[in-house]
């Protein structure tokens, strides 16, 4: 036993599978220690806030400052209000009042705003331009003209009289220190549709997910590992039955009966643990027919002749003398199991039929929000790319040690 | 193990006459058939047969003669479709657990196979404790139960000691046929059913399990049915003789009766296909 | 004196193991085969004898390795070359290797005169079919196998049949050597003995030079080959006509290998049987000085110090051990 493990670690594939699942239960078993509180917590109220840090704008103002002259920092000012697009339609108002333009490097900010501020009127109205559009020139005019107007901004209190009071003047040369500011918030991953933290949502998603793969698995190879012994051993009618059930739910596809199960089922009534049962239900013919195929090959072995002759009784031969033979192969089936379960709950839960959206995130749920908001058509990468990673990682991971496992217990299938 | 012995094993010292014995197994019209309808395969086609006491008989057959067969029919691991076995005078009943459990305390087998024997997962001490408990010695003190394992293992060469905690799979062929001939000792069957005992393991090494099973039959006269394709080994060992063709006894008798002066055709042709050495073998009559 | 066929000089071959270990399986084993005869290997399981048939192939692939040595056919060095060399122009033409399970090795899809044509095309790409067909009808009559076979499938094949098509397509090319590793140990004594006779045939006709046959089964040995050779622990130990070997092994291992020989003939009942005790050797560490040493009852304290050399006496036979063949004869002599 001792030596069967040491030679599994010593398995690169198994190792590098192993390292790589360890790594995604630590992320799900840890990240919820140091950031606790309700994965489903709703803190952002806009939708899709992109990932990053976010400051408290509010608690920046009384932060004490410190003054610093960058030579750059006007132009990026600048150039992070001035987007490619704003660039592009000036240069069209330019070009429609007709002035040459020709030569002019758009990325440019110094000479555009330099040729903008000499020609734009907003009383000249190009021909076939709309109200619309007009308005829109005279706003990024008002826009850029209010940059360079000031380099002071001031901050206003009302006091008890409603009177508008100063507080402080904000230079643009002043700067607060992050680690002063008394609300900072960090988003990894930013924020979904409800405006709840991806990262923290899918440390919750990984180890819901997990655990569904796992009852799922144990149902499965527990149902498949029973039926297989029976019927494989015991054979005569009892083979007869219990292959005619497993044909029945081998030729519907399992999939099927999961969308039929679940939806009859009823969204209120579908827990994560509802899930896992009904997959694990659905899914362990395979295990039975090879558990049956294995044990029949081993029935008829000289080691269980002998074992009966003792005079041994059906469950101690099963239980000593079949069951050691088949482990190794009960676990790579097993592996294969969680795996397979963990994406059947991704696909029901992408189809809207997965454990109801109000108790705990799963990754399918994610991919499902994801996909109801638009995230893959807004450009939204951080809502459903982490978790899209995260099940191939898992799947990726529980198929490589299995791989690993084949080599170690089958070496000679392999050379 | 570097210090087994030199085994020699003289056969003439070994030759009984049988006949005058009480007869131990017997069999009426003993039919197996497998599947049913047109495909019905008739493995075991009603075969009579006579074996007797502290009788050493061989039944020999050509691979795909199906020898497997009899031998599970005879251990009772499979049921009989047609025909009566007699196991010490009286007709077998194998029907119920307990009586397959007495039955089996009468008959034991060692395969062909030794690799496959044992169950890898299982210490070699547990294979022998097994046999002590199925011989009721359930109740008998640790010291006890390790003085019978020693002797046993001392009866095949072995030394217990060493084993103990060994797996079978840490032993060779031979020295794990030789713990299977250890663990009949402890079960002192009236009936041994030696399947091809000695086709896995290399000729020069052949004597010693040999001598150990003539050996056995000695101490304890049990019946021991040797099953083999090897007609020259049979020939060497055997009190009497079956020659099976196609799940049919064809010939029996003494082993030089069936040898020597075969009857049947089939006997004739197996006996001439044969290698020799002394006679000249003759390639012509293919 | 006939012209040598088969030479092998000093051949070294190794398997490579998991754990970085190697096995010497074949270990400077030097042998010669002169046209028109046959050489028979004996030894027990793990001796070395598929593996030296494998070696002599030419053709290598892992856990084997060519270490050193030379193989000789026909005057032409094959060792060394690559296995695409070897198997454009060694196998088939040069030399043809029939395994155990040769039988097996027939696609049950195909027809038997589509491997023909699949052997003769690999060699020789632009023959004709028809021709081929010609000539495939032609061997097969010569060989007495019916003609009808080449447009069967295996499966409409008996074991025996099936063997001996095997053995008349891989020698289709008249190669000059054949090594036949258990041709016929899967089947029963009567396709065995068709098998022998068709090998013995093809031996007279000239359809193979020279032969080289591995059994464990020493009685159908004597009967095959003119000369035999015994292995054990991956060297030769003692080399003979079969006559002699079978009936004056000198070596104590050829010795007792001998005296377990069974067959049903009068008069041999009686006959004492004697076991070797002990296993052979782990390869992996061999012993230092006589492999056999540790099983051998004659071993002296030198035995186990001292690796003997093959020695030549009477009739060109050798054999690999310290004491005199004299000796050893008395000593056989007396234990009768």
């Amino acid at each position: 036993m001792k030596n069967t493990l040491r030679q599994v670690f010593h398995s690169p594939k198994f190792l590098v599978g192993f390292i790589i699942f360890v790594a995604v239960l630590l992320l799900a078993i840890l990240y919820p220690l140091f950031n606790p509180g309700n994965p489903l917590q709703q803190i952002g109220l806009g939708t899709f806030a992109p990932p990053g840090t976010y400051v408290s704008l509010y608690d920046a103002v009384g932060t004490e400052t410190s003054t610093f002259r960058l030579d750059d920092a006007d132009a990026k000012r600048l150039a992070s209000v001035l987007s490619d697009e704003d660039r592009v339609s000036m240069v069209n108002w330019l070009t429609a009042v007709g002035v040459d333009v020709t030569g002019l490097d758009i990325t440019d900010t110094d000479a555009l705003l330099e040729i903008w501020n000499a020609n734009y009127d907003q009383s000249i109205r190009p021909e076939g331009m709309t109200n619309a559009q007009r308005n829109s020139y005279i706003s990024l005019n008002n826009r850029l003209q209010s940059l360079g107007a000031s380099e002071t901004l001031t901050v206003m209190q009302p006091d008890e009289e409603g009177e508008m009071e100063e507080v402080t003047d904000i230079e643009s040369t002043d700067y607060v220190n992050v680690g002063d500011v008394t609300n900072v918030i960090t988003l990894p991953l930013g924020t979904d549709n409800f405006g709840r933290d991806v990262l923290k949502e899918l440390a919750s998603a990984i180890g819901t997910s997990l655990m569904i793969g796992l009852v799922a698995g144990c149902i499965a190879t527990f149902i498949g590992l029973v039926l297989g012994l029976l019927s494989g051993y015991v054979g005569g009618v009892l083979d007869d039955i219990v292959m005619f059930i497993t044909n029945i739910f081998t030729v519907i596809p399992s999939f099927v009966l999961l969308i039929l199960i679940n939806y009859s089922i009823g969204q209120e009534n579908r827990g994560a643990m509802v899930v896992a049962l009904v997959i694990g239900l659905t899914s362990w013919t395979w295990t039975t027919r090879s558990v049956r195929s294995q044990v029949i090959s081993l029935r008829n072995r000289d080691h269980v002749n002998l074992s009966k002759l003792s005079g041994h009784s059906l469950v101690r031969i099963v239980l000593t003398d079949i069951l050691p033979y088949i482990a190794s192969y009960v676990v790579m089936a097993f592996i294969l199991q969680i795996s397979s379960a963990i994406l059947s709950e991704a696909q029901l839960s992408l189809l809207g039929l997965g454990p109801k959206t109000t108790e705990v995130p799963t990754l399918g749920l994610m991919m499902n929000w994801a996909m109801l908001y638009s995230a893959h058509l807004g450009g939204k990468w951080w809502a459903y790319f982490p978790v899209i990673g995260v099940i191939a990682l898992i799947s990726f991971s529980l198929n490589l040690m299995n791989t690993g496992l084949d080599q170690v217990f089958n070496p000679t299938l392999r050379d | 193990m570097k210090n087994d012995p030199t085994t020699t094993v003289n056969m003439s010292d070994h030759r009984i006459d049988v006949k005058s014995r009480p007869l131990c197994l017997s069999g009426k019209g003993v039919t197996k058939y497998f599947g049913f309808g047109k495909k019905i395969t008739k493995a075991v086609d009603h075969v009579d047969f006579e074996f007797h006491e502290g009788e050493l008989v061989s039944i020999v057959g050509e691979s795909g003669s199906g020898k497997t067969t009899p031998s599970k029919m005879l251990l009772g691991l499979i049921s009989v479709t047609d025909g009566d076995i007699y196991f010490q005078g009286q007709k077998r009943d194998i029907s119920t657990r307990r009586k397959k459990r007495e039955y089996w305390h009468g008959i034991q087998a060692i395969f062909q196979d030794p690799f496959s024997s044992f169950n890898t997962f299982n210490r070699i001490d547990t294979v022998l404790l097994d046999c002590i408990n199925m011989r009721g010695g359930k109740h008998l003190s640790k010291e006890k139960k390790f003085e019978m394992m020693t002797e046993a293992c001392s009866f095949v060469n072995l030394k217990f000691a060493e084993l103990t905690n060994k797996y079978p799979f840490e032993l060779s062929g031979g020295q794990m046929q030789r713990l299977m001939i250890a663990r009949i000792f402890l079960l002192k069957p009236k009936i041994l059913l030696a399947d091809e005992p000695t086709s896995m393991i290399d000729a020069c090494s052949r004597a010693t399990i040999l001598d150990m099973l003539l050996q056995l039959r000695n101490e304890t006269g049990m019946t021991i049915i040797f099953i083999t394709h090897d007609i020259g080994l049979a020939y060497h060992i055997s009190d009497s003789i079956y020659i099976m063709e196609h799940g049919k006894f064809v010939e029996s008798g003494s082993a030089d009766e069936v040898i020597l002066h075969p009857k049947a055709a089939y006997t004739r042709r197996l006996i001439s296909d044969v290698p020799k050495i002394h006679e000249a073998w003759d390639l012509t009559t293919v | 004196m006939s012209k040598t066929m088969l030479e092998v000089r000093e051949l070294t071959t190794k398997y490579i193991t998991r754990f970085h270990e190697d096995v010497y399986a074949v270990d400077h084993v030097s042998l010669k085969i002169e046209e028109g005869k046959s050489l028979g290997i004996a030894g027990e399981s793990g001796c070395g004898k598929s593996t030296l048939a494998l070696s002599l192939m030419g053709y290598y692939f892992p856990p084997l390795h060519y270490t050193s040595g030379d193989i000789i056919i026909d005057g032409k060095n094959i060792s060394g070359m690559n296995p695409d060399e070897v198997r454009r122009n060694v196998l088939g033409t040069e030399i043809a290797y029939i395994p155990q399970a040769a039988m097996n090795a027939l696609n049950p899809t195909r027809k038997i005169r589509k491997f023909i044509e699949d052997v003769v095309l690999a060699h020789d790409p632009k023959r004709d079919k028809k021709e081929i067909y010609e000539m495939s009808k032609a061997r097969f009559a010569e060989l007495g196998l019916p003609v009808e076979a080449l447009d069967k499938h295996a499966v409409e094949l008996s074991g025996g049949m099936k063997q001996r098509v095997v053995i008349a397509i891989s020698t289709i090319l008249k190669p000059k050597v054949l090594i036949a590793d258990e041709p016929s140990s899967a089947l029963d004594v009567t396709s065995q003995k068709m098998v022998i006779k068709m090998l013995r045939d093809m031996m007279e006709k000239g359809l193979i030079r020279a032969m080289i046959f591995i059994t464990h089964e020493l009685p159908l040995l004597y009967n095959v080959t003119d000369d035999i050779m015994v292995m054990y622990a991956g060297q030769i130990v003692e080399r003979g006509t079969a006559q002699e070997m079978v009936f004056d092994p000198i070596h104590p291992y050829s010795h007792g290998l001998m005296d377990s020989i069974l067959v049903p003939e009068e008069g041999t009942r009686d006959k004492k049987l004697t076991a070797i005790p002990g296993t052979p050797p782990n390869l992996k560490r061999p012993p230092q000085g006589c492999r056999f040493a540790e099983r051998c009852k004659y071993a002296t304290p030198a035995c186990f110090v001292n690796a003997q050399p093959m020695v030549e006496f009477e009739n060109g036979r050798t054999y690999r051990c310290s004491l005199s063949v004299e000796h050893l004869r008395e000593v056989y002599k007396s234990e009768e």
